[in-house]
């Protein structure tokens, strides 16, 4: 069977679970019809020019996992910035860990979308927001919202702050030898409110997985954001992150991207400025190898005037590796006095890897200041040779070159113990000992 | 301690370098003067082991050791020092990072292990102090929007950290005003010893003044036309390159 017809019998099977009657079925029933008229996209579509799902869909996906396994911390201890607190949301092969999460409902929210979605104390909440920035029209969006069940749920009320940094991490335990997830989280940040998450997707075995998940953001009046995707999984992983952010006026949202690992990653990344005097922030760090691919496509759609977007990605492709950046700005004729800033810079280790990079601008106001600029260049032989001159070798000049090129996306990160982690990641990347701390 | 010999280097097909001699001994100071384009910085570079540059003829020996299909780094770890003529920025390392990186992979080729770091600590101050620099300094993105007079300054200071046996400076004196030229120079003296040489490439005498050489040599033409004491380079300043040109073309 095709993996488009066996997603649209399961969710049959899938309604025996939830409640059919509640108000959010019927946005699940509304998703998988556009499902079930868009399919899966292909590579005609000018968003997935540059990455085929072709080979995905030939995998016998299970849908649903077989159930309770478990994992000890020790095990995954490693996936987590254990060297701070934070509140823990994990889930094991889609499914809820009690033991290995800690949430908390003191003053905030920050618990699972499967409570928020059936118990009447969220209800209100669950639907002022729920589905109602995510696209419903994208076929793996509405994939995912029709299947949405469970996934992270964080209820920032106004002015408050949580006492530490949140984490979402999904493991998958391999028990399938092949297996769907579709992850939902719902983030609501009120007026003046702050919150800090770190995401991670985690195969821990050589299983094939294939994660669609939709993150939806609201940053209300003033609030400020800072979420980080690390996404650094098993080689026969594969993402599909599709991430809404809605910001209202003087907020400040920050995605920071860091994208190591993986077989095929997309990245949709969508920021709606419905506000003024807001900053929109999007970076990324990609190291890939292998046949490693990423793709990032990001929107940032300027709707109201006086609002700034900021975007940064850095990546190096060696072996075959193929990378995209699809960098979409929209500056509605409202949208005066709009700074945009765009800029993707990639180097090329090896011959036979692939870099698309696209700006895409779509200006309808006259009074703004857009820039962008990418770049696809090699390692400076200049620099390489100044460093040798040193007494630096050769494979740590490259090593220190490309960690200086990828490091100053680090800069805006503002968890320490995190910025030290992806530091250590990017090391462990370029496989070299950079010789100082970091 | 260095020995040239019949040095002939080309890049792309191009003929640079077309048979130096230069045997430079411990303790001394040499000046290499002549007009743009002779081919000083080729010089420097080949001898730092620039592999844009192939050697097609003649030999660098440094303390016995021939130097061919000696990488740059090698050479380095051996005691070889090229001060830049134009240092290369490196955003994202700092100063400090740099040098300590530097320092130890020069220990571990010598099979060290790392400095400890209150040692490299207090050495990184003792070098800073000598070359005016202050602390906020080392702790900036290499070379990254560094005037002309802290490019080099920091130049020196790499260079009095890694102590080298052979330090060519490659128009150390170029865009330095004279506070930075003399700070400069006081750190090369005050790094000479007995039992190491410099190398001064400069175009101008006005280094010379600070960092007086033993011997001054004229590139003119990928070659080493004429050489002498001290009192060739004032004479140079005096009655610039010409002569010397007409000298060799006889």
């Amino acid at each position: 069977m095709e993996l488009k017809d066996k997603l649209l019998s399961s969710f049959i099977a899938f309604e025996d679970n939830v409640d059919v009657e509640h108000a959010v079925h019927n946005i699940r029933s509304a998703a998988i019809k556009n499902f079930e008229l868009k399919g899966f996209p292909s590579k005609k579509e000018e968003a997935w020019k540059y990455t085929s799902l072709n080979n995905i869909q030939k995998v016998d996906f299970s849908i649903f996992p077989k159930g309770d396994v478990d994992i000890e911390y020790k095990d995954v201890k490693k996936y987590f910035i254990h060297d701070i607190d934070t509140y823990k949301i994990v889930f094991i092969d889609g499914v809820y860990s009690s033991h290995l999460s800690e949430t908390t409902h003191d003053g905030v929210d920050v618990c699972l979308l499967s409570a928020a979605l059936t118990k009447p104390m969220y209800a209100q909440v669950i639907d002022v927001y729920f589905n109602k920035i995510a696209s419903k029209d994208e076929s793996l969006t509405t994939l995912n919202t029709a299947f949405s069940k469970e996934g992270a749920y964080i209820y920032i009320p106004k002015n408050k702050m949580p006492k530490k940094p949140i984490e979402i991490l999904n493991f998958a335990t391999g028990n399938e030898a092949s297996l769907i997830l579709q992850p939902r989280n719902l983030i609501v940040v009120e007026e003046n409110a702050e919150v800090q998450i770190i995401e991670r997707h985690q195969s821990l075995t050589g299983n094939q997985i294939l994660t669609n998940a939709v993150t939806e953001i609201f940053a209300a009046t003033s609030a400020i954001v800072d979420y980080y995707k690390i996404q650094d999984d098993a080689s026969t992983a594969s993402l599909i992150d599709n991430t809404y952010v809605d910001q209202q006026s003087k907020s400040n949202v920050s995605v920071h991207t860091f994208s190591f690992g993986g077989k095929l990653t997309r990245n949709n990344l969508n920021f709606y400025q419905n506000g003024e005097y807001m900053d929109s922030v999007m970076k990324g760090v990609t190291i890939l190898n292998k046949k490693q691919h990423v793709d990032h496509h990001t929107l940032v759609h300027h709707i109201e005037p006086n609002c700034e977007s900021h975007q940064d990605y850095k990546g190096i492709y060696g072996d075959s590796a193929t990378g995209v950046f699809n960098g979409k700005i929209i500056v509605d004729k409202l949208a005066q006095k709009t700074n945009a800033f765009q800029q993707n810079n990639n180097i090329l280790i090896s011959d036979k890897a692939t870099i698309n990079t696209k700006p895409q601008l779509e200006i309808f106001a006259d009074d703004v200041k857009c820039s962008h600029g990418c770049t696809i260049g090699q390692l400076d032989e200049d620099a390489l040779f100044y460093m040798q001159s040193r007494g630096i070798p050769k494979k740590e000049a490259r090593a220190l070159l490309m960690y200086a090129f990828a490091n100053n996306v680090l800069e805006s990160v503002r968890i320490p113990e995190l910025k030290a982690r992806v530091n250590g990641l990017i090391a462990k990347k370029l496989a070299v000992n950079l010789g100082f701390d970091i | 301690m260095l020995t040239i010999k019949n040095l002939h280097a080309q890049i792309t097909d191009k003929e640079i370098l077309k048979g130096i001699n230069l045997e430079v001994k411990a303790g001394e100071v040499h000046a290499i003067m002549g007009p743009n384009g002779s081919g000083k910085s080729t010089l420097a570079s080949v001898i730092a082991g620039k592999e844009e540059f192939e050697v097609t003829k003649g030999s660098v020996v440094l303390e016995g050791e021939d130097l061919e299909d000696v990488s740059p780094e090698e050479r380095a770890h051996k005691g070889v020092f090229l001060s830049f003529q134009y240092p290369i920025e490196i955003p994202g390392v700092s100063v400090t990072n740099f040098i300590k990186t530097a320092i130890n992979e020069s220990r571990k080729a010598r099979g060290l292990k790392d400095m400890p770091a209150n040692e490299m600590l207090k050495l990184i101050r003792e070098k800073a102090e000598l070359l005016e620099i202050d602390r906020k300094f080392l702790s900036r993105s290499l070379n990254q929007g560094f005037s002309g007079g802290e490019k080099k300054r920091n130049e020196i200071f790499q260079m009095a950290m890694l102590e080298p046996k052979v330090a060519i400076l490659d128009e150390t004196d170029s865009g330095l005003d004279i506070d930075a030229l003399r700070i400069v120079a006081n750190g090369v003296n005050k790094l000479k010893s007995k039992d190491n040489a410099v190398i001064v490439i400069t175009h101008y005498q006005r280094l010379l003044d600070y960092i007086v050489p033993d011997f001054v040599h004229v590139l003119h033409n990928g070659k080493i036309v004429k050489s002498g004491g001290k009192e060739l380079a004032m004479e140079l300043e005096e009655k610039g390159y010409d002569w010397i040109k007409q000298e060799a073309a006889v």
